[in-house]
């Protein structure tokens, strides 16, 4: 029988990015004791790749700016999909919590008179993304590391969560290895926070890491959690599309907050040629109206480029179906232009946006200041997750918590760009605070460990059927090819039909995946495990794009290219049924109290 | 597609090991890791090596490619001859755990030893400091640091003499001149970069400088000023004088 290394805490964190650690911080900071479970090394999580900036309205910039205007904003910007009272502690706490940031030693950009300063961001409509050139994400994640360290949380890097375990409905902990040595391990808890991230990788063409495999939804799921708007899948505008090694990895929508322009091969700036009704009187009409905003000018409206990434990614696809894209299948990034505008164009470039220099000299053998960049829509963000309560971030499921990426809710069908961040700091503080308090009313539960050692058993049967049996990287490579091609931009349902049957087949694949060699840092074997994970979230995103006959936010359906009011009230929820099946249904969504509803009419 | 070019790349675990020879198609623009990814998913899917941005901003993917320290996915295989096999192994200075990935944990546990941040009393009523970008734009560099600890590989300190108990290595030299220079910092790290963390060791090779994958003037603008604070504390008659009383 697998032997367990045996660990117990009060509040068991499972993700080291933005989220989990603020989590950890906030349930520590309670007294509580914390473990945190990390897939890779401490500070190497998504939120260390994040470039723009944080969402905050702190009216540094534009004193217009107010928790109001941002939260009718991401209220728009999700096609009202939203769950307000998200949306509504969201804005009104993220100011705090990035000042907070400052507290622990965090320095962004300033202001002339010293405070932090802001940039424009598509969908917001004042400057309010308080940033660190392009590498805020990193700043972040330095912050709370450094700072989480000494909090007193115990952190075990490069670990894999394999499953929950559950004792008579609520949750008990967690079980998994360790990469190095594959060990098993033994997380016992009386509260978990998930804060796992994404799913990027179940595409061909992403901006994510190998981690973002789905692991928490997938985890969440099999224990009876409820997942939310799993259909909403966000694809950037502006990835790298050559080298074709580097496709995909992300282009900052910074680039255009600080002027940068669309064009097709005809050198025109195709986003002025369809501009969406909730937005235009938000809209420039002319290119220099669009300049003079992104210089700061109050008075001006902003570019279309900034529009939502949602639209910007479909005006780009368009161009390229039909015909007018730039040689390698994109469309052009230009930001090199600004130098007709400003002196020394160059350097305020490269100050601005050092790391998409660097990006793009090192892999690309261009110089963005000097040409434009060959971009196109990459998978970048879900917006679906685990469905939790608002205010406390509880999933369905006693016990378990949700924060970040891997949870839903506050960016209904589309995120803004920057509200990703801010929503790790709010939610990863609230999920950290009510698990803590959770923990504290609750005793320690069982372990059931029939269930520990059948799982252990699970994860040790790649080796069993060994190297020369289906190869896991073929897998989840056919599996990155059926969603690029099937459930991708444009949905149509008998494609995802198609998506549905092969998935079926891919699951019988996977589960005969077999690998050689042993259990040390094994990175096949650790693949045989995670495609499980990536079918899981495949098959929900598809059920769920195929359930909803709209067009909204992220989701195109080519079938059904109109926004529909009447589904517009719901949000699609997915579970596990009592024989392994999965359950979709419609969820009524809660309407906003009449303050909130004021607030989103008077911003429309 | 493509044309065909050798990998050596070092397999093994803590009891030992050495170079094996695969040979892979390689196209226009890939880097290292490309080719590293193509070997595990055809021929070596055990094949351990780190990695997750794949642009240069995570530091996971340090190694030694052809003898020099560096990251695997900025390494582009059209600056390396490639009539050559291409040797790849792990970063020496730490301990191998298996192929390509090496135990860094030291480095975490060596930068629980630096005093944390400790800022002055807010500026404004409100809770909120004022900086000017001037003084941010000071350390911005030294923030800049992605932890690929390639730099901490490259110094003899650590590489030739093991020094890992008493000395931090550059990487965390840069750390605490971030945290020294930081304009909102209190704290006062003078003692235990002299005493505990033995900055005296470094002479100034500029090694760590040199493979640095962010620029990071690694020894100029932190270590040597760094130095200068220990020289004006006790080396000074005067201030030490001052100091002791
Ligand atoms: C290139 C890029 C740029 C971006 N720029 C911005 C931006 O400017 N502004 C913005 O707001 N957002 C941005 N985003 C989005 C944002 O960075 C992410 O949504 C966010 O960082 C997710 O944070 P998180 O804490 O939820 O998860 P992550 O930071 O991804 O952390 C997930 C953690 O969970 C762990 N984990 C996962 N599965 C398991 C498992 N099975 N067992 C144990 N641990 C596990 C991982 O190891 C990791 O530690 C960007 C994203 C990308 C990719
Ligand atoms: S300059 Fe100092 S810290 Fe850098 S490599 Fe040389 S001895 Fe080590
Ligand atoms: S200072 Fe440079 S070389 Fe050293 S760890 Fe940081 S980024 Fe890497
Ligand atoms: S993979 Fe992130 S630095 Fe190379």
């Amino acid at each position: 029988m697998p032997e367990f290394q045996r660990f117990s805490y009060d509040v068991l964190v499972i993700g080291a990015g933005g989220a989990g650690l603020r989590a950890a911080i906030e349930a520590a900071a309670t007294g509580a004791r914390v473990g945190v479970i990390c897939k890779s090394l401490l500070g190497k999580a998504h939120t260390v790749m994040a470039e723009g900036g944080i969402a905050a309205a702190l009216a540094n910039v534009d004193d217009r700016d107010s928790w109001r205007v941002h939260f009718a904003d991401t209220m728009r910007g999700g096609q009202y999909l939203n769950d307000w009272r998200m949306a509504e502690l969201h804005a009104r706490e993220a100011p705090e919590c990035v000042r907070e940031l400052e507290a622990w030693g965090a320095l962004f950009d300033r202001t002339p008179d010293g405070r932090i300063l802001q940039r424009n961001f598509g969908g917001h409509r004042y400057p309010r993304l308080a940033h660190v050139g392009d590498r805020t994400g990193l700043e972040m994640i330095r912050t709370l590391q450094d700072h989480g360290i000494h909090q007193g949380m115990e952190v075990h890097m490069e670990c894999t969560v394999l499953s929950l375990l559950m004792d008579d409905g609520r949750v008990a902990g967690a079980c998994g290895y360790d990469r190095e040595r594959g060990r098993f391990q033994l997380w016992q808890a009386k509260a978990v926070v998930l804060a796992t991230g994404g799913i990027g990788r179940a595409y061909k063409i992403t901006s994510n890491s190998w981690e973002y495999t789905g692991d928490g939804l997938a985890l969440a799921y099999r224990v009876g959690a409820e997942l939310q708007d799993m259909e909403f899948v966000q694809f950037h505008p502006t990835g790298m599309v050559w080298p074709i090694s580097v496709r995909g990895i992300l282009v900052t929508e910074g680039v255009r907050g600080e002027g940068g322009v669309l064009r097709n091969s005809d050198g025109r700036r195709f986003m002025f040629d369809e501009i969406p009704d909730n937005y235009k009187e938000q809209t420039a009409d002319t290119e220099e109206e669009g300049w003079r905003y992104t210089q700061g000018d109050k008075n001006a409206r902003r570019p279309p480029e900034l529009l939502t990434r949602d639209h910007v990614a479909r005006c780009i696809n368009r161009e390229v179906k039909a015909g007018r894209g730039s040689p390698h299948g994109g469309v052009f990034l230009d930001i090199s232009w600004i130098k007709d505008r400003l002196p020394k164009a160059a350097d305020h470039i490269k100050r601005k946006l050092p790391s998409m220099y660097h990006q793009f000299r090192q892999l690309a053998d261009l110089d963005i200041t000097r040409e434009p960049m060959e971009v196109g829509p990459t998978t970048h963000y879900m917006m679906g997750g685990i469905r939790v309560n608002g205010d406390s971030q509880m999933s369905s499921v006693p016990g378990l918590f949700a924060a970040g990426e891997v949870a839903a809710g506050l960016h209904g069908s589309n995120r803004l760009g920057g509200n990703s961040l801010s929503d790790l700091l709010v939610f990863g503080r609230r999920a950290g605070r009510y698990a803590a308090e959770f923990a504290k009313n609750n005793s320690t539960a069982t372990i059931d460990e029939p269930e520990l050692q059948s799982t252990a058993t699970a994860a040790l049967a790649p080796f069993e059927r060994g190297p020369s049996a289906e190869n896991p990287y073929k897998v989840q490579h056919d599996l990155q090819e059926i969603m690029q091609s099937l459930v991708g931009i444009v949905r149509v349902e008998s494609e995802m039909r198609q998506a549905l049957e092969e998935i079926d087949r891919l699951r019988a694949r996977a589960e005969r995946a077999g690998i050689g060699g042993n259990r040390e840092y094994n990175n096949g074997w650790h693949t045989a495990i995670d495609i499980h994970n990536m079918i899981v979230v495949s098959e929900a995103i598809t059920r769920a794009a195929i359930f909803r006959k709209e067009s909204r936010g992220a989701q195109f359906r080519e079938d059904f290219p109109d926004k529909d009011a009447e589904w517009g009230k719901f949000n699609i929820v997915i579970r596990r049924g009592a024989s392994d099946e999965m359950l979709v249904e419609k969820r009524a969504l809660a309407p906003p109290p009449d303050e909130l509803t004021a607030v989103i009419r008077e911003m429309k | 597609m493509g044309k065909p070019a050798t990998f050596r790349i070092w397999r093994g675990g803590p009891d030992g090991g050495g170079f094996q020879q695969y040979s892979t198609s390689v196209e226009e623009g890939m880097v290292v890791l490309d080719a590293i990814h193509h070997v595990q998913a055809e021929q070596a899917p055990d094949l351990a090596v780190r990695w997750n941005c794949k642009a240069g901003k995570c530091g996971s993917c340090s190694a030694e490619i052809n003898g020099m320290p560096r990251l695997m996915c900025m390494t582009r295989l059209n600056e390396l001859d490639l009539d050559a096999p291409v040797t790849v192994e792990p970063m020496h200075t730490f301990p191998v755990l298996r192929d390509l990935v090496t135990d860094v944990s030291w480095n975490f546990r060596a930068k629980k030893t630096i005093k944390r941040f400790h800022p002055r009393l807010p500026d404004a009523p409100d809770g909120t400091w004022r900086i000017q970008q001037a003084d941010v734009d000071r350390v911005q560099e030294f923030r800049k640091c992605i932890e690929c600890f390639l730099c901490q590989d490259v110094c003899h300190v650590l590489r030739e003499h093991h020094k890992h108990d008493e000395f931090i290595g550059p990487r965390l030299l840069v750390y605490a001149a971030a945290l020294e220079m930081h304009p909102l910092d209190t704290e006062d790290r003078v003692s235990d970069l002299r005493h505990r963390h033995n900055i005296g060791y470094c002479n100034i090779t500029t090694c760590c400088r040199q493979v640095c994958p962010e620029s990071i003037t690694i020894t100029e603008n932190a270590i040597i000023p760094l130095k200068e604070r220990v020289v004006d504390r006790y080396f000074d008659p005067i201030k030490s004088l001052f100091h002791i009383l």
